[in-house]
């Protein structure tokens, strides 16, 4: 008896968990903002073959760097194509990099923390220092070494800026485990004589998903800078291919001309980076508000 | 705390060891070879004649003794040399351009200390202010800037549009002809927008921690002592709140070192800047091994040293961590 009033306590608390984290987000101006412009930008990535005015590979000589206009809204690049087409195609590219990169980051972190956190001892103790050596690299001169060495291609991006990125995530997750192991759901599930892997996988790791939601939020805005920094380098996404940073880097090459091939591809990562920034930032005061 | 800065060179080593082997990996376990590329254009070349390049540059021996050989060589700071037509030793290489990126990076860091201190600092004190606000917007754009493309802009204004700055290289082609003043002034003017820049990344960051880092100070029980004791709001702020504030901001600088090194690739390419970034850049287009390990173990041994340095201070600064 007492034990079903316990269940349906932890049942009801967690209902109201989640109805303050509502009831808190709903009033943060500026988490909205960024849920909005995240939302925004997956419907126009997810539509963007509908949306574009132009096919973004049709080469067109006799348009080239044309002024934005009626017909070209954000103007035509070196070959004569539509900028507005290109950067609806490099939304796709942007928000794919993103989001995988992100996805194996959270899912090395993930697994490393919690290992880490849940074994303690050498476990522990590996795993963390192997995280202080990756820390002491410069990340981007990793990814730049790495990028080169194997082909630049929009898979090995996604794969290299996910290995580079998921040392913040694994410390969040064992930070976590320190104390979650040694709640009484745990303790208890160990003496009843559950499997490790059990427990961490299926009991304690929901619990701790929390920072890693927030993590995972600001990570994608961190991979999409990275990608754009890579393909305006010239080692990220190969043309012809459209990617935000690739249209900038036509913007350097007719710098003294062409404006608007600068402007609006680097707009576009601006806003896109400030939503993924603002939900974040969002999410974490919701969950903690005293860290605001 | 003798003690301790022995402790904390000895957690070095293992540190330093994992860098090195990292970088050995990564380099060596890339498929494509400089051998590849160097002969992949040329019909003349036989396999006789690469597995004889091979042993030129010992790549024919296994890993594990090629990583030994240049371990024992890099504690005499030796890299060797470098793949690329020129044929010289990679530290001469690096060294020739690591001053210029620490420069730069030690002026914009020092821009960002002067900048962001304040701004956090005020920002806390007057919370939900319009400037609180102000600040946060500005803070959260800064931080979704990307650098290379404020570059753009700013090279588009202030080089192409008004003429005022130079936009690439470290001086004018006509140098040599200027009078002494406008010599100085043709150096800085070609440093202000890549100093500029190189600052604008850790701006918004360490503006922002320092604000959650004052707020928290504040709510401390001591504060509230100090205001009770009619103590006024500089004092309180400036002489009792800031000074525990900015303790650990001694660690975040450390920790963004790897971000400014990285970040330098960026900039230096886009302005042309002779430094270590464009170097790195350089060796990676031509696949030239010995530079590239060379940079990426230079640039995580300075990481390590400053991480070393900012807990050194911390612990002078705060006796309470040489203890722990």
């Amino acid at each position: 008896m007492s034990k079903e009033k316990n269940l349906c306590q932890a049942f009801t608390d967690q209902e109201k968990l989640r109805h303050l984290f509502w009831k808190r987000f709903r009033k943060n101006k500026l988490a909205l903002t960024g849920a909005f412009i995240v939302i925004f930008l997956f419907f126009a990535a997810l539509f963007a073959p509908w949306l574009s005015p132009y096919d973004p590979g049709q080469i067109n000589i006799k348009k080239i760097l044309q002024d934005p206009s009626a017909e070209h809204i954000f103007g035509t690049d070196q070959l004569g194509r539509d900028v507005f087409s290109r950067m609806l195609g490099g939304s796709r590219i942007s928000l794919l990099v993103g989001f995988v990169a992100v996805g194996i980051a959270s899912l090395i972190g993930v697994f490393l923390g919690a290992l880490a956190g849940y074994y303690g001892r050498w476990v522990d103790n590996l795993i963390m220092r192997f995280v202080d050596i990756m820390l002491c690299f410069p990340t981007f001169f990793l990814i730049l070494a790495v990028i080169a060495l194997l082909e630049p291609n929009i898979w090995n991006i996604m794969i290299i800026i996910g290995i580079t990125g998921w040392m913040s995530v694994a410390r969040l997750v064992r930070a976590e485990f320190l104390s979650l192991k040694e709640r009484d759901y745990a303790v208890a599930e160990k003496a009843l004589g559950a499997r490790d892997f059990r427990i961490i996988f299926l009991h304690i790791l929901p619990n701790a998903l929390a920072p890693v939601l927030v993590a995972a939020t600001l990570g994608v805005a961190g991979a999409i800078l990275t990608e754009s920094a890579l393909s305006f380098l010239g080692i990220g996404v190969q043309p012809p291919t459209p990617s935000w940073g690739n249209i900038l880097t036509a913007g350097k090459d007719n710098i003294q001309i062409a404006w608007w091939l600068s402007l609006y591809p680097g707009l576009a990562i601006l806003i896109t980076v400030l939503g993924y920034t603002l939900l974040g930032e969002g999410i974490r005061d919701a969950i903690d508000p005293r860290l605001k | 705390m003798g003690f301790y800065l022995i402790k904390r060179l000895v957690l070095m080593i293992p540190l330093f060891i994992g860098i090195t082997v990292i970088s050995f990996a990564v380099i060596h376990l890339a498929p494509g070879s400089p051998i590849d590329m160097a002969t992949d254009l040329n019909p003349k070349a036989t396999a006789e004649v690469k597995a004889r390049m091979r042993a030129l540059y010992g790549l024919d021996k296994p890993l594990h003794v090629q990583y030994g050989t240049w371990l024992s060589r890099l504690l005499v700071m030796d890299f060797g040399t470098s793949f690329s037509q020129d044929g010289r030793k990679v530290t001469d290489k690096i060294f020739e351009r690591l001053p210029i990126t620490i420069f730069i990076n030690v002026i914009s860091l020092l821009l960002i200390l002067a900048v962001a201190i304040p701004l956090g600092v005020l920002a806390a004190t007057y919370k939900n202010s319009f400037f609180d606000k102000a600040t946060t917007v500005f803070v959260f754009v800064g931080f979704a800037v990307p650098t290379f493309w404020l570059a753009l802009l700013l090279m588009i204004l202030f080089g192409v549009h008004l003429g005022w700055l130079p936009i690439s290289g470290l001086k004018s082609l006509n140098y040599e002809y200027l009078p002494t003043s406008a010599q100085l002034w043709d150096r800085v003017s070609h440093l202000i927008l890549p100093i500029l820049l190189s600052a604008f990344g850790g701006l918004a960051g360490l503006s922002r921690y320092m604000r959650s880092n004052m707020l928290e100070v504040i709510r401390q029980d001591y504060i509230t002592t100090a205001k009770a004791k009619g103590l006024s709001q500089r004092v309180v702020i400036f002489k009792h709140a800031l000074r525990n504030a900015l303790l650990p901001v001694i660690t975040i600088l450390g920790l963004s070192i790897p971000g400014l090194i990285g970040g330098s690739v960026i900039f230096e390419t886009i302005f042309a800047i002779p430094g270590m970034g464009q170097l790195f850049y350089a060796s990676v287009m031509a696949r030239d091994y010995p530079t590239i390990m060379g940079i990426l173990v230079i640039g995580a041994v300075l990481t390590l040293l400053g991480n070393l340095i900012a807990d050194v201070s911390y612990a002078l600064v705060d006796p309470r961590i040489r203890t722990t």
